[in-house]
C-alpha cells in the first residue's frame, strides 16, 4: 500500500451555506487587482487630493490668518469632484476586463455550473469594482471630515454641516453604483476588455461633446440630461445643497441616472448566461 | 479536512437522472422532441450524431436552458425549482474550453471548490488532489492559459471533481486529445465510474468511448431517445453477426439479404455486417449467396458491437 495514495478520494468535511459565492469572487477579484502594480499606483495618486486637503484642514485650523481657506460644504463637494478622474482610469483599468474576459474564456460556463446565481455572479463582479471606486471617493471623503474635526479639536463643524455624512455617502454611493453598473454592462457585451474600455470612453466623452454642443447651440444647459456625467453633476449639487449648474430640474437628472442603471440591469440580464442560444 | 476511501451512499435505487416528456425548442427548431428517458446510477453513456440533441440535455439538466414542456429531476429534484441544490451536488465538464482568466491550474480549481462551496482551506487542498489525480501535478502552478489542448481537458475535469460530486456530466471529454491523451482521460473516467462509485453521464458521439467507459447508454437521434438499456443487453448475443465480403456484386448481396429479413449494415470498408434472426446461421448466408450466384470471399462470426447498437438505432444502413 502506498504511504500517501494520489489517487481520488472522497471529501467527507463540511461544506459552507450557500450565498457567499459573490464573495469569492468578489475576495478572488480584489486581490487579483491589487497585485498589479498600475492599480496601486492608481490607488496612492488618487489619494493625494486627500493629504492636500487634510494639510489644508491642518493650516487653516492652526493658522488664524488663513481663514480664506477655511473648510465649508463645499470642500467637500469640490473634493469629490475632483475625483472624478481617478474613479475614470479605475473603472477603465479594473473592470473592462471583469466580464469581457470571462466571456473570452467562456468561464461564465464554468461559474454557472456552480451553486451561484447569476445575481451573485454580477454582484461579487460589481463588489470588485465598487470596493476600489469607493476606496477613492466615499472613504477619502469620511475621512476628511474625521481629520476636520481631529485638527480642529471640537466637532462644531461636523454638528454645524450636520448633512455632510449623508450627502457624502449618498453621492459617492451614486456615483459608484452608475459608474459600476454601466461598466458591467459594457464589459458584458464583448470579449475584448480593450473594445469596452474604447466604448466606456467614448460613452463618457461623446455624451459631454454633444452636452457642450447642444449648450452653445440653445443658449441652456438643459441638454445636460444627454450625459450621464453631467446628471450626475446636477445631483451632486442638490445633495451638497450648493447651487445647481445646470438649467435641467433634478428630478429629471435623477430620472437620467435611474434609467441608466435600470438599462445596465436589463443588459446584465440578458448577456450573463451560461449557454449562449441563437435561435 | 476529512477525506474518506469508501463511495458514497448512492443516491437513489432507481435513475439519477430523469425526463418526463421534455422538449426544447431553439425558434422553430426543436433540439429535444417530447423526451422521457431514465439515466441510471453509474456510469451512462449519452451516445449520438452531432446535432442530436447530446448537450442540449445535459444544458437543460444544467438549468442552463429552460425547456419549453416537460420535467427534468436530478438526484430526485426538480431542476425547475431546486437549481442550486442540484449543482451543488453535480459536477460539469463543458464541451468547449473554459477557464478563469489570469489563474494558475491549482487557483483556478481552489477557486471552483470554493464557488462549489468548500471551505478555502479543503479547497486548496483538493485542488491539488484532483491535479495529481488527473495528472496535472507537476503542471499545477502553470497558468492554465499555456496549457495545451489535451491539459485544458484535464483541468476542466479537475474543476468539475474538485467538489466531490454525486454525478458527473462529461460533454465530449476526449475533444482534441492525442490517441495517448485520450487513452488516458477514459481511464480517469473509467475509474471514476467504476472503482471511485461516482455517478456520471458521458456524453459523446465516439461509440469506443461510451463502450469502454460505460455499462449503460441512451442512444439520440434527432432530438429523440432511439434506444436505451445496458450495453450487453443492447448488443444482443453473440453469434448471430457475420461479417461478409463478396467478390463481386455487393449490392445484389446487400437487397439479397434484405429482401431475406437479414439487416444488413456496411462499413467503412467493402465488408458488410449482417446480423442473422434467431434459427438462422452461416449455412444460410452460404446459400443465399450461391442462389444469387455470387462468390463469397470473407465470412466470420464477428461480436456485437455498440456500433451495431448504434447503426440500428439511428437506422443508418
Amino acid at each position: 500500500m502506498p504511504i500517501h495514495d494520489q489517487g481520488y478520494r472522497h471529501f467527507g468535511g463540511t461544506r459552507e451555506a450557500r450565498g457567499r459565492g459573490w464573495l469569492v469572487i468578489a475576495t478572488a477579484g480584489l486581490k487579483s487587482a491589487l497585485a498589479k502594480r498600475p492599480v496601486v499606483f492608481l490607488l496612492l495618486v488618487a489619494w493625494i487630493p486627500f493629504a492636500y486637503q487634510a494639510i489644508k484642514f491642518y493650516l487653516t485650523t492652526t493658522f488664524g490668518q488663513l481663514q480664506v481657506l477655511a473648510t465649508t460644504a463645499q470642500t467637500f463637494r469640490e473634493f469629490l469632484e475632483g475625483q472624478d478622474t481617478f474613479i475614470f482610469f479605475l473603472t477603465i483599468y479594473i473592470g473592462t476586463g471583469l466580464i469581457a474576459n470571462d466571456r473570452r474564456a467562456n468561464a461564465l460556463q464554468i461559474y454557472l455550473s456552480k451553486p451561484l446565481t447569476r445575481l451573485e455572479y454580477v454582484a461579487g463582479k460589481a463588489t470588485i469594482l465598487a470596493a476600489f471606486l469607493l476606496g477613492v471617493t466615499w472613504l477619502p471623503a469620511v475621512l476628511l471630515l474625521a481629520v476636520q474635526a481631529m485638527f480642529a479639536g471640537n466637532l462644531a463643524f461636523i454638528k454645524a454641516n450636520a448633512f455632510l455624512f449623508p450627502a457624502i455617502t449618498v453621492y459617492a454611493f451614486v456615483q459608484v453604483v452608475l459608474a459600476t453598473s454601466t461598466m458591467l454592462a459594457l464589459s458584458s457585451v464583448s470579449k475584448s476588455s480593450r473594445f469596452v474600455g474604447i466604448m466606456y470612453a467614448g460613452v463618457v466623452f461623446f455624451t459631454d461633446a454633444i452636452f457642450g454642443t447642444l449648450k452653445f447651440l440653445m443658449n441652456s444647459s438643459f441638454a445636460s440630461l444627454v450625459s450621464p456625467t453631467q446628471s450626475m453633476a446636477q445631483i451632486g449639487d442638490v445633495i451638497f445643497r450648493v447651487p445647481p449648474r445646470h438649467d435641467t430640474p433634478t428630478a429629471l437628472s435623477l430620472l437620467v441616472v435611474a434609467g441608466i442603471i435600470g438599462l445596465c440591469a436589463l443588459v446584465l440580464e440578458r448577456r450573463i448566461r451560461g449557454v449562449e442560444v441563437v435561435a | 479536512m476529512a477525506e474518506t476511501d469508501t463511495p458514497p451512499v448512492p443516491v437513489a435505487a432507481g435513475d439519477v437522472v430523469t425526463l418526463q416528456s421534455v422538449s426544447v425548442a431553439y425558434g422553430k427548431n426543436y433540439a429535444l422532441r417530447d423526451v422521457t428517458a431514465g439515466f441510471k446510477a453509474g456510469a451512462v453513456g449519452l451516445l449520438g450524431p452531432n446535432g442530436a440533441g447530446k448537450s442540449t440535455m445535459i444544458k437543460s439538466l444544467l438549468g442552463f436552458i429552460v425547456p419549453t414542456a416537460g420535467q427534468l429531476r436530478v438526484l430526485g429534484m426538480d431542476v425547475a425549482t431546486s437549481p442550486l441544490e442540484i449543482r451543488a451536488r453535480i459536477g460539469y465538464m463543458p464541451e468547449n474550453d473554459g477557464h478563469i482568466p489570469g489563474m494558475t491550474a491549482v487557483a483556478f480549481v481552489g477557486y471552483c471548490g470554493e464557488l462549489a462551496g468548500l471551505p478555502p482551506t479543503d479547497a486548496i487542498q483538493r485542488a491539488h488532489e484532483v491535479l495529481y489525480y488527473v495528472g496535472l501535478g507537476e503542471a499545477r502552478y502553470r497558468t492554465v492559459e499555456t496549457y495545451s489542448t489535451g491539459m485544458k481537458q484535464r483541468i476542466k475535469l479537475a474543476q468539475a471533481l474538485v467538489h466531490d460530486p454525486d454525478l458527473l456530466f462529461l460533454d465530449e471529454p476526449t475533444n482534441g486529445m492525442d490517441p495517448k491523451g485520450r487513452e488516458e482521460m477514459l481511464e480517469l473516467i473509467r475509474d471514476l465510474g467504476h472503482n471511485k462509485g461516482m455517478n456520471l453521464i458521458l456524453c459523446s458521439h465516439l461509440l469506443p468511448d461510451v463502450e469502454y467507459c460505460c455499462d449503460h447508454v441512451v442512444v439520440m437521434d434527432k432530438g429523440r431517445i432511439a434506444a436505451d438499456g445496458p450495453i450487453t443487453q443492447l448488443k444482443g448475443p453473440a453469434g448471430r453477426v457475420f461479417e461478409v465480403r463478396a467478390k463481386s456484386g455487393h449490392d445484389r448481396l446487400v437487397a439479397a439479404c434484405r429482401a431475406a429479413g437479414f439487416e444488413c449494415h456496411e462499413t467503412d470498408e467493402d465488408v458488410m455486417r449482417v446480423f442473422v434472426p434467431e434459427g438462422f446461421g452461416a449455412q444460410d448466408l452460404f446459400k443465399l449467396a450461391t442462389r444469387e450466384g455470387l462468390q463469397l470471399r470473407h465470412l466470420r462470426p464477428s461480436l456485437p458491437t455498440l456500433e451495431d447498437v448504434f447503426a440500428r438505432a439511428v437506422g443508418e444502413e
